[in-house]
Formats: C-alpha cells, structure tokens, sequence
C-alpha cells in the first residue's frame, strides 16, 4: 500500500456494523435534555416571558431566559483566532439573544429530564416582543436606517471591499473597435448544508472543568470559543469529537456548544443533551450565502479578456457568522481564475437582513461566483463567436500564476489537461456541432465550467498543524492528531501518509479517530480543504522526526551504522547490502524494556503552514431539456479534477461523487424559500428537494495529477472543490440547448418556464375557466 | 409504560415500553441498538430504517407496539458472531459506500431487503428501491455499486 493506494476505509467496519459512536450514541442515559425556545418573530425584541404554564409541566427543571445570560457578546465563526484585533471575528451575539434578528432566534431555553417534556415546555412559554418590520432583501435593508440589526452596523452593511488591478475605463473601452462589451446579473439562493447527522452536543462537569462531546469538524476551536462565552480560561474547556455525520461547513461553527455548556454549569454539573430538529437546523444553524452579482466585461473578438469588472452582495441574514469572509473569497476568485489584460475592479458588500444566517459551506463562496462567473464566460463566448473551452484556456490561470492580493502562487495546474481529456471524452466538439439550430420540445445541449480553488487559508488567515506518534511494543504506532474525520476519509489518508513516511504497512498504523482537546495535539479543523495539505505537513514532518529516532535506537541496538539503515515494510534493514536485520517488534520491545536504555519513542511537532497553492477542475454536463414542462435530464456528467497527487483514489473518486451531487442538487432543486416575515417555508426535508438517488444520475469522476511541489505528497485540495462547477455547467448546456441563458438559480421547471415564455420558446394560452396555462 | 415481547436480532426480547413511543427509540434508548440513526424523525431521510418482519421500514414513524409479536432486524443482527461481516456489509465496504456513515446503516437495511427477494434488478429499479434513503456524502453512486454488486453476486450463487 502507501500513497496512490486504494486503501479501504479505516473506520469502514465499525460504520457498516453500526459500531461507530456519534455524539448521541454516547450520551449518558438520564442526561437532562434542553431545548431551545425560539423566536416566533423575525425583527423586534423580547419585552418579557409568561413561564408559569410551562413550569408547571411534570419532569422541568430550569428556563432560563435572554434576561438570565451573561452579558458577553462571542463570535460563532470556525475560524482561528486572530492576535490583531482588526482580524477578529464579529462577537455579535450572547448565549440567548433579547433583540430579534431571524425568525426562530434563540430568546430562552427549557431543560427538563425528558425530551417531551422539554420539547412540551417550550411550545408553552408566552412572550412579548416589540416588533419591527423584517427585511429579507440584501439591497433594500441597505437602504433601512429605523431598526439597524446590530447598532454598530447603523447601514446594515456588515463589510465592503475592493479588488482593483490596473486602470481602464468602459466607457474609452467602448469606444474601441473590435471590443464587445458585455453586462449582466447572476443571482443565487439559499440553500442548506443538510448533513443527515443534526447538530447534537451534551455536556456535563469533571473535576471542576466544562466537558463538551460535540459532532464538530474543529474541536479545539470550539473549545476557545465556549471559553469566550461563558468567560472561562480555555484550559477550564474541554471537548470531545467522537465521528459525526457530515458537517460541509455547518459544523465548522460553534452554535450551540456554548449554551449547552453554560447549562452544566448552572445545573450542578449534571449532564445536559441538546440536539436540533432537522427544522430547527434548517432555520437555526447556518446556510448557504444567497448572493447577488453583476459583472460587466470587456473582450476582443479574437477572445481575449480586456477587462472586467463587478460586484457581489451578498446576504448574510441576522448574525455575522464568518462575515464578510465568504464573500471575499468569491471576489478573490473572480480575481484569480481569469487574467484580463488591463485590469479589473470588483466591489464586495455583506449585508444583515432577516434571513437565516449564512455561513461556511462547502466551497466558501465559491459556487455562488462560479455560477456567475462562469455564466459570464459563456455569455461572452457566444457574443464574440468563441468555442466555451477555448475561451478558457485563453483567458484562465496558468502555471506560475502570483496572485496580487494574496501572494499565492499556481505551482502546478492540471486545468489545460482536464479541458483536453473532457473535450475529448464528452465529444465535445461534434456535440456543440449537432446540437445547434434545433426545434421541437426536447432538445439536447453540452456546456461546461471551470473552477480554481485554494488549498486551506493561508495567508488569510492562521494554517498550523500538528502531529504526534507514539511507538507501541509491537512495532507500531500510534497517530494522534487534532485534524477530525468528518466523512471525508480523512483518518485513512493520514494512516496512509504516516505509514508511506515511517517505511511500515497501514495495519501498523493506529489512528485515534476521536479528537479530545485533553489529548489531541492543536490543529484548527476540518475545513478549506486544508487538512491533507496542511495536516499532510505536520504527518510528514512528525513521521520524519520519528523514524529518525527509530533508526537512531536501531542503529545502537544492533550496532550498525545509522547511514545505512532504513525501515521498509516494517522491518529495519539494510541498505547497502539490502538485508532485513529484523522486525519493528523486536526493537520496539528493547526499547520499552531494555534494562540498559529504555526509552518510549514518541515523536510530536507543529507545522506553521506558510504556503497555499491552487487545485483546479471542471465539470461537463450533457442534458436533454423538456421545454413545455420545463424540465432538465441530465444525460452525462463530467467532473475532471486536478487536486495533485491522489493519496487514495477510490476515496478521491467518492468525494468527486458527493460534491457533484450537491452541486446538481444547487443547479436544480434545491432552495429555501422565506416568507415576506421571513419565516421559512420549506424547512424539512420533504418539501427542500434535495437529491435523492432518483434524482442523480450516474455520476462521472476523473483526475489528472499533478506533483504540486508545495504539497506534502504532492497533493492538492479536494473536498470542496467538486461541488462547485456543475450549476454553471448545466446552465450552460441550456443556453446551448436553447439559446436561453438562465442568470438565476436553481433551474428549476418554474424558473424554465418563466424565461421560456419570456423568450417565446412556448406560448402562454388561457383555458376555460380563465386559468393561464403553457 | 407496558411491556411487549418482540424478536430482536433473533433474540426473544420483552421490553417496557410507553406507548406513544417509536420503534427507534426503544431499539436505540431501552436496547442499546445505536446503528439506528435518526436524521429527521419524520420519515423522511430513512437513516433509522430497519427490517420487520423482513420489510424495511422507517423505525421513527413506527410505533413499538406494532412490531409486538413481530421480528426486528437491525445491522447488529446481520454481523456475524465472530464479527464477520455479511456479504452487503462487505460490498459496502469494499466499493468505498460509506463516508459519513450515517445514513449507512440504514441504507444496509435496505439492501439486505432487496438481496432477500433473490431477485435481479436494473440500476434503475435500484435507484427506485433506495430513493427513501438520503444521503449527501455520495452521491448515491458507490451505494448502488455496492448493492448492485451483492445483488448480483447472490443471484449468481443461488443460481448455481
């Protein structure tokens, strides 16, 4: 085995037996059980509570209420903490909130010894609020000044940035022969993260210290956030990671954690479980940002990008959450994907509003400005009479790359390779040919999108890892790291990597897959696609350290020279004649027991991570539209991917699977719809479509590799990454299809129909009874 | 509370139970059974899918009390006794179907249904099969791999 080996899973076993702990799994049986008491309003502020009916409810223990807090306002964000103040996240809320800003706002909280008894309580609390009308719409609570969200934000306007290179003008642009300029808007909506695994923590007290088992993609991070809330040096703090099941960015926040903590404290210590309803996590935890964009260009008819430039606003809903972040990563992206030869300018805005509160997901920004972005690139394929994919090539990122904002550079790309193989493999080229010019009411079209993506967050913000090993009698090891599965198929890459670097079988490997803050070395988390890169590092480096060490007792033990010795498959040999000496065991024995020397070898370090380099991809998507019914069928889809060398390519493969998925579910069905009180409508898992096995189509994966020279094994970023290309492929295979472009998303049939009608694809005709029909 | 008596995993089992309460919550919270998941709690994700009476059914909408006298199957019951792993759990394992592995026990439930009928099926009658299943780690694709393939396999060796 080792690197580029299909390893099978090391959690597989326990996860196809049923044996695998999450979080409720292991909840001590007799845990109190909170629940939270949710606003019913989605602007206003709480004015008092009737608790008498719900105390009354046999088996309640405690309410507490907004008014019962500490009054410490703490940032939710999985982020690093920041040591400049400038770089912190917004700390916009306390543990209950008084004033209102979604609808479902957590204003109190029941704890009781039975969840119906909480859950009864709760429905029975009477409250008073003084209400103020809610705004749901980005661009008109700019324009709101009487009921700002948070007073430090009088506009609304959480942030605004700028990305500016060179100097240009549209206007002397468009006076120029031979350019077309072109304009446009893209919008996108909210969607949900919609891990099968609701957010769940308990809580309890040891030894006078706050435990917290958590379903968490950043145990450490949640540890430091729950001692900012409740006021508690972090080492009072600790927390448990057992598996989860799924996070995608919305388990990179600390929601609840500390509430459920401050909870235990106030009860004595006693155990206290809370877990969200799958409703409750649709409107009470985070969301995809919906985001609106313009974006104007300016191109030459040979294809060349001149300049471009834009801007996104985007809709934070009532808590900063990450912030303005997500939205600055899609304007970097903008930035880097495409070289225009004068230069660009693109305005950032992230505005609070009454929505649900956006946050990480899966991509960071990134799908919603590849929908546009690449939207655009068609666009401007079909003005100036350009093939989709050699438009591309022309205009994207290349190798040697320094991006002027961030430093980071392109050490490798794959990109050029994955449109060729694409091209080739969709047969691109007779496709575009066969399906232009058709009528009739289904028609076929091909499209296609590309995508670039960081790999973890440096220089952004902090990238540090670490690693430790501990050497066992019989020879192997022990990996402990504070980087989480989380799904992904982390915890085997990193048995992989620390087996391929030590010189011994994977089966000699153990990794603790539980991340508990009392052991587990630092490293901020699951996210940015930054763990086998970041994480990578501090494996490699620790096994280095710790193989130097086994060769350095081996080289005593049997008396031999250090130089020619080395470890393979497990067992110390040498080099030079090639000759085993003998197993790991024998030597791991001495040196635990050795009366002479005895010594437990363990190896442990940090890696301040001070590189980024970018991963690239595209997705090619086949369809065959329904016109009348507005309907899309996917006919082939497409994602070629370069993410540098693939540790394990069947888990790579299955990763490319997922991500495609939830980006067919985002191009197609998805979309939480809120009511003008901006209230949720469809916050369940009914009537929010998410794909189900009916709903996908055979999904396609394939790589090329790279050896990027930054990364630890030459790999690259992989998990968010597939998920991003495939809404603006398919809305491009339509306007191919139809010549309809579709600036909106999801492509659902009511929003097919819309623009048909509008373009006169199909006719609006009145039946009797006077009902309109198409 | 009442108490029933009911096969669990093979196993004759009294149990007390409420009576307003799921069959989810009486295998997870009084059995100890936790490879029953529960995503939603409504019936709509099918991660607390189990066997009764050989039938696959979403245990947080199914009252204890109906699988009374019945025979209930978990993926606790379908693991050897030596730990071994049955031919859909390897399948699963083997065609890399499980990330998360939350929705996977119930999806294993599923399948063992379908493996039980000892029929062949298309990949599009088992798209259909396991459409009350949600899952957002896969894409569904490596899961129909796997089913297919034990579909498959058994169809070939009842065959012979």
């Amino acid at each position: 085995m080792g690197i580029g080996q299909s390893l099978k899973r090391v959690d597989a076993y326990e996860k196809v037996t049923g044996r695998a702990k999450y979080t409720d799994d292991l909840a001590p049986a007799g845990a109190l059980v909170a629940k939270v008491v949710r606003s019913t309003i989605a602007n206003g502020r709480v004015l008092a509570f009737d608790l008498h009916k719900a105390s009354l409810i046999p088996g309640v223990v405690r309410i507490f209420t907004c008014f019962d807090v500490p009054d410490i306002p703490f940032p939710t964000a999985g982020h690093p903490w920041s040591t400049d103040p400038a770089h912190q996240d917004v700390a916009d809320r306390k543990l209950l909130n008084e004033r209102v800003r979604i609808y479902g706002d957590d204003i109190a909280v029941v704890v009781a010894d039975n969840a119906l008894a909480a859950e009864q309580a709760a429905g029975l609390i009477g409250v008073e609020y003084e209400t103020y009308p809610p705004c749901t719409d980005a661009e008109k609570a700019m324009q709101e000044g009487e009921h700002p969200l948070h007073e430090a934000c009088p506009d609304n306007l959480l942030k605004h940035t700028v990305s500016q290179a060179g100097s240009f003008s549209f206007d002397a642009l468009s006076k120029e022969k031979d350019l077309c300029v072109l304009q446009a808007n893209y919008t996108t909506q909210v969607v949900q993260h919609c891990h099968i695994e609701p957010p769940v923590s308990y809580a309890y007290m040891d030894s006078g210290r706050v435990v917290v088992v958590t379903s968490t993609q950043i145990p450490h991070i949640v540890r430091r956030v729950v001692g900012q809330a409740l006021g508690l040096p972090f080492g009072m703090v600790r927390v448990i990671k057992p598996y989860i099941g799924g996070g995608f960015g919305n388990k990179q926040e600390v929601l609840y954690e500390p509430l459920n903590a401050w909870l235990t404290t106030k009860l004595g210590g006693r155990a206290v479980k809370l877990e969200l309803s799958r409703e409750e996590t649709f409107f009470g935890t985070r969301v995809r940002h919906a985001m609106a964009f313009s974006i104007k260009s300016a191109i030459r008819s040979d294809g060349r990008l001149v300049a471009r430039e834009g801007w996104a606003r985007s809709n934070q809903g009532g808590y900063a959450s990450h912030g303005h972040s997500i939205v600055a990563n899609a304007a970097n992206a903008f930035r880097m994907l495409y070289q225009d030869e004068a230069g660009h300018h693109f305005d950032a805005y992230t505005v609070y509003t009454n929505l649900s509160s956006g946050g990480a997901m899966r991509g960071y920004g990134i799908p919603q400005i590849i929908f546009a972005l690449e939207s655009h690139m068609d666009d401007l394929a079909l003005a100036v009479g350009a093939d989709p994919i050699d438009l591309r090539m022309q205009n994207c990122m290349k190798e040697g790359y320094v991006d002027p904002g961030t430093g980071i550079t392109c050490h490798s790309s794959g990109l050029l390779e994955c449109l060729e193989k694409g091209r080739k493999a969709t047969d691109w080229d007779s496709k575009r040919r066969a399906y232009q010019n058709q009528d009739g009411p289904l028609r076929k079209g091909i499209g296609m999108a590309i995508f670039c993506y960081k790999t973890g967050v440096y220089p952004i913000s902090l990238e540090t890892a670490s690693a430790r090993l501990l050497l066992n009698q019989d020879g192997s090891v022990d990996l402990q790291l504070g980087a989480t599965e989380i799904g992904q198929g982390g915890d085997t890459v990193f048995t992989q990597m620390a087996a391929e670097t030590i010189g011994i079988p994977e089966s000699m490997v153990h990794i603790q897959s539980t991340q508990d803050t009392d052991t587990a070395p630092f490293d901020t988390g699951a996210y940015a696609s930054r763990q086998t890169y970041v994480t990578g590092m501090a494996i490699k480096q620790t096994a280095e350290q710790f193989r130097q060490k086994l060769l350095r007792y081996a080289a005593g033990y049997y008396k031999k020279e250090l130089e020619n010795l080395d470890i393979q498959e497990g067992f110390l040999v040498e080099k030079d004649p090639q000759k085993r000496i003998g197993p790991l065991s024998e030597m791991a024995m001495e040196a635990f027991y050795s009366l002479e020397n005895a010594q437990h070898i363990t190896a442990e370090t940090t890696h301040h991570c001070k590189e980024n380099t970018f991963s690239f991809g595209v997705c090619f998507a086949e369809i065959e539209v329904d016109i009348p019914v507005g309907k899309i069928r996917i006919v082939n889809l497409l994602n070629l991917h370069d993410s540098g060398i693939l540790i394990n390519p069947q888990l790579a493969e299955a990763q490319v699977h997922g991500g495609m998925s939830m980006g067919l579910g985002y191009g197609l069905t998805e979309q939480l719809l809120f009511g003008e009180d901006a209230r949720p409508l469809n916050g369940n898992l009914l009537d929010y479509k998410l794909p189900t096995s009916m709903d996908t189509p055979e999904l396609q994966a394939r790589f090329v590799e790279t050896d990027d020279p930054t990364g630890p094994y030459g790999n690259k970023s992989l998990g968010e990454p597939p998920c991003i290309p495939v809404a603006p492929a398919v809305r491009n295979a339509l306007l191919h299809a139809t010549g309809v472009g579709i600036n909106r998303l999801p492509l659902n049939p009511q929003n097919l129909v819309e623009h048909f009608l509008h373009a006169g694809l199909i006719e609006a005709k009145t039946v009797e009874g006077g009902r309109q029909d198409v | 509370m009442r108490i029933i008596e009911l096969e669990v995993n093979g196993k004759k089992t009294e149990v007390a139970i409420d009576e307003r309460e799921s069959l989810a919550d009486t295998l997870r919270e009084r059995l100890h059974l936790t490879s029953v998941k529960k995503g939603c709690e409504v019936g709509e994700c099918g991660a607390c899918t189990v066997l009764v009476d050989g039938k696959a059914v979403d245990s947080c909408i199914y009252l204890t009390l109906w699988a009374a006298g019945h025979k209930v199957l978990t993926v606790e019951g379908i693991t050897g006794p030596g730990g071994e792993l049955s031919a859909v759990q390897q399948a699963f394992v083997d065609e890399a179907a499980v990330q998360c592995g939350f929705c996977t026990p119930g999806l294993i439930m599923t399948a063992v249904e379908i493996v039980g009928t000892g029929r062949r099926y298309t990949r599009e009658e088992l798209r259909k099969m396991i459409s009350g299943h949600l899952c957002r780690c896969t894409g569904y694709q490596n899961i129909l791999n796997a089913i297919e393939r034990v579909v498959n396999e058994t169809h070939k060796a009842v065959g012979k």
